[in-house]
């Protein structure tokens, strides 16, 4: 796809930074279930954690086609690295600029914005995945405080995270209705992080339990109107999709450039150049293919976006596509790297790893589907 | 046609079944994390017959066929699939071409002790320049008296770091290309003869997979199996058999992540029914199981050829092994799928199952390599 | 010492949807899977423990369809030395005193020091076959035994009560033992024990065998229902953990504690 000269130099300043930074730190965070701080600093020096956000909030004043661009450039080399960028941008960011009041947006979009809190979204419950107006996590109105209780489940960034939205409902009997957001700080007396998921992959990402125990939030930490919290989430994960769309896509490029690499450079095997033998061939076809169609549909996803056009449809689908065609790629990667591929000496098996999440997070591939089959047949 | 396992291979299914979910299951996830080769259970599986089910009962064998084979190795991988692949190499890497090909005294001497677990047997063929290209191997052995002096490396070998018995590959005469190819049998202790680096590996992670290294070992003759120029042969052969074994090992894996997915569905509730109420996922269970079934026909046919004494069955071997390991990693994601974030976790075994599963499109012939050899017995 | 076992093939119903079928008589069984009774494994082991130590004849007995003999067969792998099966199609309405007298008839010429039975089938619940058995043969007998020491005819038995008391009795043989669950560890067949129980033959019995007279049951089964769900109930679903915590948050709702 030609990109604009805009986004051309912004993916070259990107990529750079991939290469040179995030690259060599893929392998140990993923070994050793490292937190990248090192890397999240570096992200802010380049202004890259809220980049469609105007300047005046503290963002970078571009545009989610850039976004995605960032997020699917970091993600081809480190899933970890990739997934935070992700959920602090989309999950963290995005929902206090799109229905945070000013004053919301002064003490918590800029922080994040410049990298100096981490945000995070705590939507999903131990019985709440798919199914977010099964939450049962409670904010009642007690005085002039809300009362939380209740526990999130698989949360990304939850445990190390200065800034969360989450949702929270007056009475689970009244499904959607229900449910408004809330911004919960970390510290605050009666919150607190719990157990830490160990993954299959993404092992360089935190995900955490969130627990509430009568913790007292004022009025003013409402995000949105009450009883609108399925509004500011539905939206949420509507750009959400971009984001990891993009990051299915980036761990898909990884896998493809991967095996172009190991085919090119390595070997032959049967006395015939690798590059040469139709298997491999076919394989590598399928995936460029599959990779640029892909790509494809998270642009345009995005640029319906930055035009304020609808974009459900397109980026469930983006979504979808990009996540069952990463697995396969990652799947495919391997095999052709044969028995090296299973060892960590290179990265594909990490890769596959890493990208399994994408056809989960925000949404399953059932679920997206879902919702791109009631965009064309209606409810 | 008869679908029907006769009575001993029922009541195989049966012990090895119980066995398998008393005693392997619940230590599959810690020999996962730790990568601590299951020695107890090892011992406890040669006291049942479980190293030796093809060997005759005169070698400390078991005497069963190869479809019993299969059901074991199925009811072993699908508890434990790192013990499934090390009883599956010792079984048919290992004991069977001894078996085949060993002369009475190399059987009397080797055999018991592979059916007691006395010693582990291995399989040195792959090496770090010669995967799928058999031939592109470069450990050589050195006819010197009465004592043949071996050197190279293999790579990938399972068991190896435990094992006693190492069925190793190397050239005699390597201008005569694949005839040129001869099989030792070479034991742990012999001077010359170290171990390299442990694979840390994606998955089946308990299996002690090694490097193999040869420097000037002194190998006496009469370890040589069968001729010499031989061994491509040989190792052929062996592969056929031990494709049935890959081929059990997928439908054990796969069989496991449809039991996980069906349990789990059925349990987990979402919009106020269980998930398997729903279309998309009653499809998926849908084809996990017509294509585990599938699976496992193949791999019961071929050991029915295997059974009936048929000398050439490559094609009904790699039909089994491609499809079932092909299946088996499909079955897998969508397993992994159907938990959803839980699938993700180590909270699950399915995780671990995920991991487990692509092994088999790649060792022992990897995918592309069978489909090679189905086209070619095709278009013979 | 000869010892006798007695085995049922029974339905594993735990993890299973238990449906009633049309007659309202019996359940659905075409889905469910069978397998030994639970504690008569732990009768068969404690039966092949005792002939190894003394030595002598183990014989299985089972009354039972056909498939039972499946389950004989692993009692013979494991270290039978005959089996016999009562055609159970033979005869119709059977409660646990008619199933014990089927069993006596069986067995009462056949040597023996020792009967083994479980303490109860876990699909039908009676716990009285064993006891009932007893009586039939005019043998002395222990329930619940968790322990049992022989020396010549003499027994030393340990039976489990409720609360966790153990009673000691001193019994002599010949004698019928009801056995229960982890008084021992069932073993594994092996292979070649497999191989070998395979080839050998299972002796069945039937009505043309059994002399008919006096074999009745004492009870006829008229309905087979599953209670209506009390109105208070909730069925709390989710892992342990959290269906734990919901427990803990039901209490303290109630204000229970
Ligand atoms: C590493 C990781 C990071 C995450 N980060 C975050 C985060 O930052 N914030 C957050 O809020 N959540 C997060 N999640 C949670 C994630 O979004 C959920 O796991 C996901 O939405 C699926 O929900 P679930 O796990 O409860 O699966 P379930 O909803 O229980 O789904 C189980 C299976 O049933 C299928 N299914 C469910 N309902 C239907 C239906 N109606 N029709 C057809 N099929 C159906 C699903 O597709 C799936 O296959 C994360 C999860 C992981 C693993
Ligand atoms: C866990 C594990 C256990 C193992 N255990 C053993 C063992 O016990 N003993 C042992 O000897 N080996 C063992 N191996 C090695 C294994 O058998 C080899 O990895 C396998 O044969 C593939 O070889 P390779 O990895 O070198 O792949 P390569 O031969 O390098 O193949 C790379 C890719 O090229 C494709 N390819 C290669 N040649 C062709 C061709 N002619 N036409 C089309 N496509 C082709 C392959 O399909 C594959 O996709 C093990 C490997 C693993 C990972
Ligand atoms: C709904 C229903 C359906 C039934 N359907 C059938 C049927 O299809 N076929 C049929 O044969 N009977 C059937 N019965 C009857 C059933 O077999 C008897 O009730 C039973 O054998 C005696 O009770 P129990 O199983 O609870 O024995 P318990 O007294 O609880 O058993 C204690 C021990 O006695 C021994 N024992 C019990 N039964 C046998 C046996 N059959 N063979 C050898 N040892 C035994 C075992 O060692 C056992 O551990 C049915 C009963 C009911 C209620």
């Amino acid at each position: 796809m030609i990109l604009d000269e805009k986004h051309k130099e912004f993916r070259k300043k990107v990529k750079e930074f991939a290469d040179k930074e995030v690259a060599p730190r893929a392998k140990e965070l993923d070994m050793n279930s490292e937190f990248p701080w090192d890397l999240i600093k570096r992200m802010a020096e380049l202004e890259l954690l809220a980049l469609y956000v105007p300047k005046e909030y503290g963002g970078a004043g571009l545009d989610v086609f850039s976004y995605a661009i960032a997020v699917e450039e970091i993600g081809r080399v480190c899933g970890s690295t990739g997934i935070f960028l992700a959920a602090h941008s989309s999950l963290g960011v995005y929902p206090v600029y799109h229905s945070g009041t000013e004053e919301q947006k002064q003490k918590y979009l800029i922080p994040m914005a410049r990298g100096e809190k981490i945000g995070s979204f705590g939507l999903t419950e131990p019985n709440a995945g798919s199914d977010a107006a099964g939450t049962q996590t409670t904010a009642k109105l007690i005085g002039d405080k809300y009362i939380v209780n209740g526990t999130k489940r698989f949360i990304t960034s939850g445990g190390v995270a200065d800034i969360i939205v989450f949702t929270a409902t007056k009475d689970p009997s009244l499904g959607y209705a229900g449910i408004s957001a809330f911004i919960v700080e970390k510290g605050t007396p009666g919150f607190s992080p719990g157990k830490e998921e160990d993954k299959l992959g993404l092992r360089g990402s935190m995900t955490s339990e969130l627990v509430f125990e009568d913790c007292a939030l004022p009025k003013d930490n409402l995000l949105g109107k009450e009883g609108e919290g399925f509004k500011v989430f539905m939206g949420t994960l509507d750009g959400g999709r971009i984001s990891i769309g993009a990051l299915a896509l980036g761990i898909a490029q990884g896998a493809l450039d991967a095996s172009v690499k190991f085919v090119k450079e390595n070997k032959k095997s049967s006395g015939r150049l690798m590059k040469k033998m139709q298997s491999i061939q076919s394989r590598i076809a399928e995936m460029a293919t599959e990779v640029e169609a892909a790509r494809l549909l998270i642009y345009q996803a995005a640029m319906l976006k930055d035009n304020d056009l609808p974009f459900t449809k397109e980026s469930a689908m983006a979504k979808y596509y990009a996540s069952i065609i990463g697995t396969k790629a990652c799947d495919m990667a391997i095999t052709i790297h044969g028995m090296l591929g299973l060892t960590n000496e290179y990265p594909v098996e990490r890769f596959l790893r890493d990208e399994k999440l994408m056809e989960i997070g925000e949404g399953t591939s059932e679920i997206q589907k879902i919702v791109i089959a009631r965009q064309i047949l209606g409810k | 046609m008869n679908f029907d396992l006769t009575n001993d291979q029922k009541m195989l299914q049966d012990q090895v079944k119980k066995f398998a979910d008393s005693v392997l299951a619940p230590v599959a996830p810690d020999i996962d994390k730790s990568g601590e080769f299951p020695w107890d259970n090892i011992k406890k599986m040669a006291e049942l017959g479980l190293l030796g089910i093809i060997i005759p009962e005169e070698y400390g064998g078991a005497g069963f066929d190869y479809i019993s084979l299969a059901i074991a190795i199925e009811e072993i991988s699908r508890a434990c699939a790192s013990t499934g692949v090390i009883v599956a190499v010792n079984n048919s890497l290992a004991g069977y071409p001894i078996m085949q090909f060993g002369n009475e005294e190399q059987k009397k001497k080797y055999l018991p002790l592979l059916c007691k677990g006395e010693k582990l047997g291995a399989f040195g063929l792959t090496e770090p320049n010669a995967g799928s290209d058999v031939a592109a191997m470069e450990t050589t052995a050195r006819l010197d008296g009465d004592h043949y002096i071996l050197n190279g490396t293999k790579r990938f070998i399972t068991n190896a770091g435990e094992a006693g018995i190492y069925m190793v590959f190397a050239y005699t005469n390597k201008e005569l290309k694949h005839k040129g190819m001869s099989t030792f049998i070479v034991e742990r202790d012999t001077p010359g003869f170290s171990l390299g680096k442990h694979e840390d590996l994606m998955g089946i992670r308990a299996t002690a997979n090694c490097e193999l290294i040869f420097e000037d070992v002194k190998i006496p003759r009469e370890n040589l199996l069968g001729k010499e120029g031989e061994g491509f042969k040989m190792c052929m052969n062996t592969l056929d058999v031990s494709r049935i074994d890959i081929g059990a090992q997928a439908v054990g894996i796969a069989q496991s992540a449809l039991d996980e997915s069906i349990k789990y569905s059925k349990e987990r509730k979402t919009f106020g029914q269980p998930i398997c109420n729903f279309q998309m996922v009653q499809s998926m269970l849908a084809e996990m199981a017509t294509e585990i079934q599938a699976a496992r026909m193949l791999v019961y046919y071929a050991g029915h050829c295997k059974n009936k004494g048929m000398t050439r069955f490559s094609k009904e071997a790699a039909m089994a092994k491609y499809y079932a390991s092909s299946i088996s990693v499909d079955v897998a994601r969508k397993a992994v799928q159907i938990h959803g974030g839980y699938g993700y976790t180590k909270d699950y075994p399915i995780e671990r199952i995920y991991r487990d599963a692509k092994i088999l499109e790649l060792y022992e012939g990897t995918n592309e390599i069978q489909k090679i050899i189905i086209a070619r017995e095709l278009t013979r | 010492m000869d010892i006798i076992v007695c085995i049922k093939r029974v339905a594993q119903t735990a993890e299973a949807d238990v449906k009633i079928d049309s007659s309202g008589k019996d359940i659905v069984k075409d889905r469910l899977t069978f397998d030994m009774n639970e504690s008569d494994t732990y009768a068969l082991e404690e039966a092949i423990l005792l002939k190894e130590k003394f030595g002598g004849t183990l014989t299985a007995v089972s009354l039972g369809t056909v498939q039972a003999e499946d389950t004989l067969r692993i009692a013979l792998a494991k270290g039978a030395d005959s089996a016999i099966r009562i055609k159970a199609e033979d005869f119709e309405g059977l409660d646990g005193y008619k199933t014990a007298q089927l069993l006596k008839a069986a067995i009462k010429d056949l040597k023996f020091d020792v009967v083994f039975t479980g303490c109860i089938a876990t699909d039908d619940y009676y716990s009285q076959v064993g006891v009932t058995l007893a009586e039939l043969l005019g043998v002395p007998h222990a329930t619940l035994v968790t322990k049992i020491d022989i020396q010549d005819t003499k027994a030393q038995v340990h039976r489990e009560l409720e609360g966790g008391l153990i009673e000691h009795l001193d019994m002599t043989l010949p004698a019928l033992f009801t056995i229960q669950t982890g008084i021992n560890e069932p073993r594994y067949a092996s292979l070649i024990a497999i191989r070998r129980a395979a080839k050998k033959e299972i002796k069945v019995i039937g009505a043309s065998e059994i002399e008919p007279t006096g074999i009745q049951a004492n009870a006829s089964l008229e309905e087979l229902f599953t209670p209506p769900a009390g109105k208070r109930a909730e069925i709390l679903s989710g892992s342990m953990d959290e269906i734990s915590a919901k427990v803990a948050g039901i209490i303290k709702e109630k204000g229970l504690i």
